[in-house]
């Protein structure tokens, strides 16, 4: 049984969201769409936020998602509005709540809430402390770094890593402050996040790894960072990045199953019949792995949003898109593609890792999972599409 | 098609550009071109992506799109037109043409550039 819904309500106005009414319309879905967002702007895109938006680089209006094309896919816009609760209306279809009291009903929900920053616990309120997710925050960094001296970031993952990247060139002492041994071993493993994380001294920015933040230090505006070995970093302007916890409270009071995002099957579906997942705030199943996995990258966002139209419009899908994220830091564009586990292999296949231009692969039990690149799009965009042709 | 008033430009000989293969060229006082030899045929853009600093000839190209190498979006090699984000604008398109095995670009230039 799939009929397709009279009525969807989006909720989430970012890339997900909007990228899933753009696939809707795309394959042909005409009833009424509603897409409601917690922010005041239109969808706009995050990842310059870190690099060339707080250089100065890349304007407001250059971050805006939509163009005129969008004009035509008659979709009611609820800016503003952030979803409270989902429930079961009298007549049996999906109700959201709203903060300001309102609701909406309608016959299938895509719910593309999102995550948000993980903030450090326990250091509310001190001026100069920043997380980096919206415009907003962005905009506040970027104050806060014109009148800085010192920063500190806490956390070399990608957010940290291109922070610094941003800050090295505005004539700052750049400090970041890594708990676990080896930068980026998580998603690159500990050799390609050790070439990596080389970057940072290269362009003058002090990298202490396994060093773990006891507190930060000040009255009304942040003076300091202290580690718990008692090293104490002088800061006026702290930027915590690590890691980025999925909105999902939100949906505390319905039926929806939560385990660090909305779980949903391969094609999207939540437990719920009639209500999606997808984007940062969904973990979903993939069938090639058989596990369980929240992915926060660009791409991610995109292919989810074409899959839940195809789920919803009962149209047939391709095949499961290969897992792609990309970063620039320090003038180099690194780009990841396939899964990674700690016990690949990884093979340098072009280039030289002292150069900071190559391609490496992760190999498993002989075949070619995974592919990293450091400034080489053309041959990294070959290695990826073999993965995609590989696993269909 | 193409169009009255146009400069050609000399890209290569076509035997040097089979199908699948692209090449890029820097006519003067242009922005680097690149031309794609498809399956159906010689198409000509702007090499570089709208969106950000990337060059098309490293793209993929599968039918009349190619998918720019960084984020993705992918152009309709006909039009230019990207057909979603991040890109939200076309890439120039730019007549081709063979002469005597010679592939040729055809475009207005803009004043003498000598
Ligand atoms: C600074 C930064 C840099 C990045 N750089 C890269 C990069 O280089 N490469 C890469 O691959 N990825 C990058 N990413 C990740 C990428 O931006 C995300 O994966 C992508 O934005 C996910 O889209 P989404 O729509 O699922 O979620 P989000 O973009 O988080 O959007 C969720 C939206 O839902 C709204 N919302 C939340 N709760 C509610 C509610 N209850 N009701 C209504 N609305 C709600 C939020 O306000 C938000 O607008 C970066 C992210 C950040 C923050
Ligand atoms: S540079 Fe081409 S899509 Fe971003």
């Amino acid at each position: 049984m799939n009929t397709v819904p009279n009525s969807i309500v989006v909720l989430g106005a970012s890339l997900a969201g909007l990228s899933a009414v753009r696939a809707l319309r795309e394959k042909g879905y005409t009833g009424r769409l509603v897409v409601a967002g917690s922010e005041t702007s239109l969808p706009y895109d995050r990842p310059p936020l870190s690099k060339e938006f707080l250089t100065g680089d890349v304007t407001d209006e250059d971050l805006l998602l939509m163009n005129s094309d969008d004009d035509t896919l008659d979709v009611e816009w609820r800016m503003n509005s952030t979803a409270t609760g989902l429930i079961r209306s009298p007549d049996g279809l999906h109700r959201v709540t709203f903060d300001d009291g309102s609701h909406l009903d309608a016959d299938a929900v895509v719910v593309a809430t999102g995550a948000r920053a993980r903030t450090l616990p326990g250091h509310f309120g001190l001026a100069g402390v920043h997380t980096l997710r919206s415009v907003d925050d962005a905009r506040a960094l970027r104050e806060s770094l014109s009148r800085a001296q010192n920063l500190v970031i806490v956390g070399a993952g990608f957010i940290g890593a291109e922070v610094a990247s941003s800050a090295a060139g505005m004539s700052l002492q750049v400090t970041v402050v890594e708990a676990s041994p080896t930068p980026l071993a998580g998603p690159l493993g500990i050799e390609l996040g050790a070439i990596c994380a080389g970057q940072h001294a290269v362009h003058g920015v002090r990298l202490l790894t396994g060093a773990v933040v006891d507190a930060l230090l000040g009255d009304d505006a942040v003076e300091a960072v202290r580690l718990s070995d008692g090293t104490v970093l002088p800061a006026d302007v702290v930027v915590v990045g690590i890691g980025a916890v999925p909105n999902v409270e939100w949906a505390g009071g319905s039926e929806l199953m939560i385990d660090d995002g909305f779980l949903t099957d391969s094609s999207c579906r939540t437990n719920l019949p009639g209500v999606y997942a997808i984007g940062d705030c969904a973990r979903t199943f993939d069938e090639a792995h058989q596990v369980h996995h929240r992915s926060e990258h660009w791409s991610n966002a995109v292919t989810q949003a074409a899959t839940v139209a195809d789920t919803i419009m009962a149209t047939p899908s391709g095949p499961a898109a290969i897992p792609y994220f990309w970063s620039h830091q320090y003038g180099k564009m690194l780009q990841f593609a396939g899964t990674r586990h700690s016990t690949d292999e990884v093979r340098f296949v072009d280039g030289d890792p002292g150069t900071g231009t190559f391609v490496a692969t992760y190999d498993r039990d002989g075949d070619t999972v995974g592919v990293f690149a450091m400034n080489n799009p053309r041959l990294f965009t070959r290695y990826k599409k073999q993965l995609a042709r590989s696993r269909a | 098609m193409i169009h009255p008033g146009t400069t050609p430009f000399a890209v290569c000989e076509l035997i040097t550009l089979p199908v699948g293969e692209v090449v890029t060229v820097t006519p003067p006082g242009m922005a680097p071109i690149s031309v794609f030899h498809t399956s159906d045929g010689l198409y000509a853009i702007d090499d570089t992506c709208t969106h950000q600093d990337a060059s098309l000839a490293d793209g993929w190209v599968e039918g009349c799109t190619v998918e720019c190498p960084l984020h993705e979006a992918c152009f309709d090699l006909r039009t230019g037109v990207p057909s979603g984000p991040p890109a939200k604008i076309a890439v120039r398109t730019h007549d081709v043409s063979i002469v005597d095995g010679t592939v040729l670009l055809h475009f207005e230039q803009k004043g003498d550039t000598r």
